[in-house]
């Protein structure tokens, strides 16, 4: 991609599904702002066709979604999906609780990385640039 | 009489777990020790009996949940055999939002963070070969509670058990959801009537049961202070009094059946403020601003959870540490009943040796460190007394600026800035910065920011595979076909008719619906033609 390396770099963040847990990834939206990302937070409850027509209406970098309840292979499967679909090729970023035996699979799926418990401001901003190419 | 006499009186009068109370070394020990007033005495900052658990134990009550509904009974089983004294189900995330496992919605979430349960028979698979009148069952239940609610009454019914002698509590605290845990379904108002629907039905036929769990935990897991949590979740108290009052009740003849929940964090002592604040101040206001007459309307009973959230995934095992700590946090703040978190949680749901740590964890702070021998043994400490007094300071300004945005009313004031999105920045303010405190090293978490060396990598973790789903679709379709769908279109129609009719109650309809194994996404489904659905203003 073509964006300067000094760009401030775009996220889209979101929960996709039912989950509720909302706690971590608002701390990670602000964590970002903080480092000077672009943050635009979606929301709970939002659908893999929700999040890729925003990232493409806000031109996302990098999409980051925050999985607690166990769903995170079906759901990045259904993420990539839409991508795909959508002709979206963005880096795909998935925090929350994630055992480490899924850890391929996610890789294999295409997903980016996985941001797990514990992870400091620093590992976040860190991961988000590096997703971005930056 | 005197406090001190009127004390020994009710001491004496209540049944005792030992004849003498002796230190390991011999030394005996008096039920109390301090000033008045004292534990089971008016405004209850030491304790709602006089002899607390000299005379009962708390329930160990472990929440439990995966899977299909069998998977479930078998670890329910398991936890009454180790010594568990109440059931607490937990449901998977579809259930808790009120849809069915075959719902688009519910991929990849069905059985994964707690059971899942569309229809009647899910429920009589999950307490099939248990006692349900002789035990007592929490279900953490929300926005659908009036649905499996009537679903634990159906299948009680069913194994010939009257209502009337069941005992458990329902979570059903909705305002929250909208503050913090956001399993919402319906908007706040209709909401709420659902919830005064359910205190009605019980009061009026289910004299054992605790309708509203009004929980302060799910509050401070979003990230709230302690005493943001003990604040907000006060205020629910009072609102859930207040909508009840309004519907016609008597205060006293159902505030005594409101029970609390709180979080045992980490902080030990200003926890223990918190517990005793908390009694006081629903004495007080209970009395003094609702009017209520009654010594069970004015004392606070909570269940506890030790703090989830203060878990780590590095170094799991240190957990246990933690756990330890927060479980004898509760019990020197006088909790009726105590869930204890197991190790590995911030990883996965619990396998089954680390939820038996976990209840072996709170037995041995109940059988080996004498916490339990005297009531309120940390009354009288300047330090806790002036928590408590602080954490009580820092609530009441809460509730002040709540009467302020509710022209004199807290249950107005809360509806207020819920859809303001106050609370909900409130909490995410306190989240960050928690989070900020952390990164930038000016607060110790071991194994995360400090004393990192050691981690030695994953335990081994409950796995959920997609087998669950698979047969939870089968069985679901499998009732579907075998019901009666004229009586199904019947219940469903029913439903929809008295939702539009504020002064019915809901339960009677629900109950015939899940008889006719109506689904729950069904019912929910019929009630949302009504009511409208909730989506929350994004605040970050």
């Amino acid at each position: 991609m073509s964006a300067p390396a000094d760009a401030p770099v775009r996220v889209v963040l979101a929960k996709l599904g039912l989950d509720g847990h909302d706690r971590g990834i608002k701390v990670v939206a602000r964590m970002l702002r903080d480092a000077g990302c672009e943050v635009v937070y979606l929301g709970l409850r939002q659908t893999a066709d929700s999040i890729v027509a925003a990232a493409e209406q806000e031109d996302a970098d990098v999409i980051g979604l925050s999985m607690h309840n166990g769903g995170h292979l079906a759901l990045a499967r259904k993420m990539l999906d839409a991508m795909r679909a959508a002709d979206l090729d963005l880096p795909l970023v998935i925090g929350g609780i994630v055992p480490d035996v899924d850890m391929p699979a996610l890789t294999e799926l295409g997903v980016t990385a996985v941001l797990g418990p514990g992870a400091s401001a620093d590992d976040v901003v860190a991961t988000v640039r590096r997703a971005a190419g930056r | 009489m005197d406090p001190r006499a009127e004390w020994e009186a009710a001491a004496a009068a209540a049944p005792q777990r030992a004849t003498a109370f002796t230190t390991m070394s011999g030394i005996p020990v008096d039920g109390v020790y301090g000033d008045a007033p004292y534990p089971g005495q008016y405004p209850y900052t030491r304790g709602i009996h006089a002899s607390m658990y000299r005379s009962r134990l708390w329930t160990m009550r472990q929440f439990a949940g995966f899977g299909t509904a069998t998977d479930t009974n078998l670890r329910f089983k398991e936890l009454l055999r180790s010594g568990g004294t109440g059931l607490s189900t937990a449901f998977d995330m579809p259930t808790l939002m009120g849809r069915d496992s075959d719902d688009e919605w519910a991929l990849g979430e069905v059985g994964k963070a707690g059971v899942a349960v569309d229809t009647l028979a899910d429920m009589e698979d999950l307490f099939a070969g248990i006692d349900v009148g002789g035990i007592t069952t929490s279900m953490t239940i929300n926005g659908p509670a009036a649905i499996l609610m009537a679903m634990y009454v159906a299948n009680a019914e069913k194994q010939g058990i009257e209502r009337a002698r069941l005992g458990g509590t329902l979570q059903n605290d909705i305002l929250k959801e909208y503050q913090a845990q956001k399993e919402y379904i319906f908007p706040p108002r209709p909401s709420m009537r659902l919830v005064t629907d359910l205190v009605r039905y019980t009061t009026a036929e289910m004299p054992r049961w605790n309708p509203v769990s009004v929980s302060g935990y799910h509050i401070r897991e979003a990230g709230s202070t302690a005493a943001q949590e003990l604040a907000f979740t006060l205020a629910n108290g009072f609102a859930y009094v207040e909508a009840a009052v309004a519907s016609g009740l008597d205060v006293d003849a159902f505030a005594g059946r409101l029970s609390f929940f709180f979080n045992s964090h980490i902080d030990f002592f200003e926890e223990i403020g918190k517990f005793r604040a908390a009694r006081r101040i629903w004495a007080r206001w209970l009395r003094e601003r609702y009017g209520a007459t009654s010594e069970k309307s004015w004392a606070l009973r909570f269940h506890t959870q030790t703090a989830g959230v203060s878990l780590t995934a590095q170094q799991p095992e240190i957990n246990i540490a933690r756990v330890a700590l927060q479980s004898l946090a509760a019990v020197l703040g006088g909790t009726q009943s105590l869930h204890t978190d197991s190790y590995d949680e911030a990883l996965a749901l619990p396998t089954e040796k680390a939820a038996r740590i976990a209840l072996r964890t709170q037995q041995i702070v109940a059988h080996e460190t004498g916490a339990a021998a005297v009531a309120d043994p940390l009354g009288g400490s300047a330090y806790v007394e002036w928590m408590t007094d602080e954490l009580e300071r820092r609530a009441e300004e809460v509730f002040a600026h709540l009467l302020e945005r509710g022209d004199g009313s807290i249950l107005e004031g809360v509806y207020a800035e819920i859809e303001s999105g106050w609370f909900m920045g409130e909490i995410a303010d306190a989240a960050y910065r928690f989070e900020r405190e952390v990164n930038a090293g000016d607060r110790i978490v071991v194994g995360v920011n400090a004393f990192t060396e050691g981690d030695e990598g994953q335990p081994p973790l409950l796995y959920i595979g997609p087998e669950t789903e698979a047969l939870q679709l089968e069985r679901l379709a499998r009732i579907k076909q075998d019901r009666d769908d004229a009586a199904v279109h019947a219940a469903l129609a029913r439903i929809a008719a008295d939702a539009a009719d504020p002064t019915v109650n809901l339960m009677p309809p629900i109950l015939d619906a899940v008889h006719a194994y109506c689904t729950e996404g069904e019912i929910v489904g019929a009630l949302a033609g009504v009511f409208g659905t909730y989506t929350e203003r994004v605040v970050v």
